[in-house]
């Protein structure tokens, strides 16, 4: 399979890139940067679902499911704290002055 | 893997690659003061993405896969609706592992799969389901440990006992072999074997995380961060999916970089904070003795009232005290005052990286006046008065002295302010056991009882 070489270059390119963007973070940011990175991890809810679908027998079906809604967690419910929490950073500094 | 598909693959392919795009620059954007709210609005749109493209993939039968979706979404918005702030770091370790736990889930699923047919699975695919489920399975145990000690539902000092690392030894290589024989067996054959690798997983991320004390945790969370990534990171080797890869990776790859970062501001590797259990008993070096001189809350404020400039350092101790509010109102006094007013924050200070940040500015304290050691390191004898709110190892000067378990740590200099005040409960040494000759400093007093109550207390003085 040359597809298992194409994956893992891109993988090799991903971590690099991951290094290069984010070299640079202020500490006010260390906080949001891990809640919304863990819900970019809940990608994995790709592969849930592909698991789910797959549907023959009640072993996948139920682990699909579960790992849909774990996956799910993580989506929702890290974007929208990291959101929450940048909220209450942003719209200090307008008003101070 | 063969499903029925309602839209032509290199369209699916194509929406995987927008999301990917959307992810980096989301990401890019999110380690920006500036952009990172939007940042992360752009990562969640490639989320969409990556879902829709997925769901169009496999056509029809969604049943499950709303149901788990639903209760899934649920969870995670009441979840994120409700966290205090105070209570960020568990909140994140916990997603950590829920993190792990899916990908463990699409490994063993996939495996499931694999052992319905009749043709062995393929080498690569098996090898990549082994790595899923060991990271998946260190992830999710060691997360909810964490979880347990942020949330101080088990003990948060280091737990250690004899033979522990060759016990970790063991236990990592049972889950190895295990692993081995089930991806040699590739077929039904291999499920005790399976199991027992998982089993392994779930109990070395257990091994892993006890050893390692409550100071110790932003290094934690940050490592573990990145596992939940390299677990997605894996799934997507399994199922042969760019998207889930490239993800993965990025998030491995910030995990990594805020892991170094924390090492780095404790000058310590990341071996150290793994494996030596800091804090679990005193540590030898060198002890200083000599008399703090306690100050009343009148006296504090006689100080503060008296400044131009005041730098405030926190640590857990206004976290444990829930100070923060406190804290900024008092700020906002001084600054009435006629006095510049700093927080000064140090990248290790409290639970998880940057807690400190999100505890101050959900007291509405303003982004300007959040400063970084580096910055306030030098200007520190011209500060009249720098507050310490239960912060203890990241001000301690014996980090100046070779010999003392923290020498090397980069501190906040707030014994070089021309007058410290020091809030705290007792004289005890702080988290690594290191007794802190800052609280026998002849310029530092000591303003002993509970943070919030002391300065509430100083913020009634102010008003009078």
């Amino acid at each position: 399979m040359d597809n298992i070489g194409l994956l893992l270059f891109v993988f090799v390119l991903a971590i690099f890139l991951g290094l290069e963007l984010i070299s640079k973070v202020p500490s006010q940011l260390h906080t949001p940067l891990m809640s919304g990175s863990n819900a970019i991890s809940g990608i994995s809810v790709v592969g849930a679902i592909l698991a789910a679908q797959q549907g023959e027998g009640v072993v996948m079906i139920v682990l699909g499911t579960l790992a849909v809604a774990l996956a799910m967690i993580n989506v929702v419910g890290g974007y929208l704290v990291t959101d929450r929490m940048l909220g209450m950073f942003k719209h200090k500094s307008p008003e101070k002055k | 893997m063969t499903v029925e598909t309602i839209v032509p693959e290199p369209i699916i392919q194509f929406l995987y690659v927008v999301a990917s795009v959307l992810f980096i620059f989301g990401l890019k954007m999110l380690s920006k003061a500036t952009t990172a709210r939007k940042g992360n609005f752009v990562s969640s749109v490639g989320m969409l993405f990556a879902i829709v493209a997925t769901l169009l993939y496999i056509g029809i039968d969604y049943k499950w896969i709303v149901v788990g979706a639903i209760v899934g979404s649920v969870i995670g918005a009441s979840a994120a609706r409700l966290v205090k702030m105070t209570s960020m770091p568990e909140m994140v370790g916990l997603f950590n592992g829920f993190g792990g736990m899916a990908s463990l889930l699409v490994g063993w699923a996939e495996f499931h799969r694999i052992t319905r047919g009749d043709a062995p699975g393929i080498l690569f695919t098996l090898i990549a389901i082994a790595l899923t489920i060991l990271i998946g399975g260190i992830t999710f145990t060691g997360s909810m440990i964490a979880y347990a000690k942020l949330a101080e539902k088990m003990e948060t000092k280091p737990i250690l006992f004899k033979g522990q690392q060759i016990v970790n030894v063991l236990v990592l290589a049972a889950g190895v072999l295990a692993s081995i024989l089930f991806v040699r067996a590739g077929n039904v054959a291999g499920y005790p074997m399976f199991a027992v690798a998982v089993v392994a997983a779930l109990i070395l991320g257990v091994l892993v995380t006890i050893p390692i004390g409550g100071a110790d945790m932003p290094v934690v969370i940050a490592l573990l961060n990145s596992y939940s990534g390299l677990a997605a990171c894996a799934a997507g080797f399994v199922i042969m999916n760019n998207v889930l890869i490239v993800a993965g990776a990025l998030v491995g790859a910030s995990g990594l970089i805020l892991t170094s970062i924390m090492c780095r501001a404790m000058n310590r590797s990341l071996a150290n904070v793994m494996f030596a259990g800091v804090g679990a008993s005193a540590s030898e070096g060198p002890s200083f003795q000599g008399e703090a001189k306690t100050v009343g809350v009148q006296d504090a404020y006689l100080m503060l009232e008296a400044a131009t400039s005041v730098v405030f350092v926190p640590g857990y101790g206004m976290a444990v005290a829930q100070a923060q509010h406190a804290v900024r109102e008092l700020g906002d006094l001084l600054e009435a005052n006629g006095c510049e007013v700093k927080y000064c924050v140090h990248p290790v200070a409290g639970r998880m990286p940057g807690h400190m940040n999100v505890l101050l500015a959900e007291a509405d304290v303003p982004y300007e006046q959040l400063v970084e050691p580096q910055d306030v390191n030098p200007l520190m004898s011209n500060v009249d008065v720098a507050v310490v709110i239960g912060a203890n190892d990241v001000v301690n000067p014996a980090a100046r002295t070779e010999g003392s378990a923290l020498y090397g740590m980069p501190i906040i200099d707030v014994d070089k302010a021309r007058v410290c005040i020091v809030l705290k409960r007792s004289l005890k040494a702080g988290f690594a056991g290191v007794d802190n000759p800052l609280f026998f400093s002849p310029n530092t007093r000591m303003l002993l009882g509970d943070a919030k109550a002391s300065i509430t207390a100083a913020v009634a003085e102010f008003k009078e």
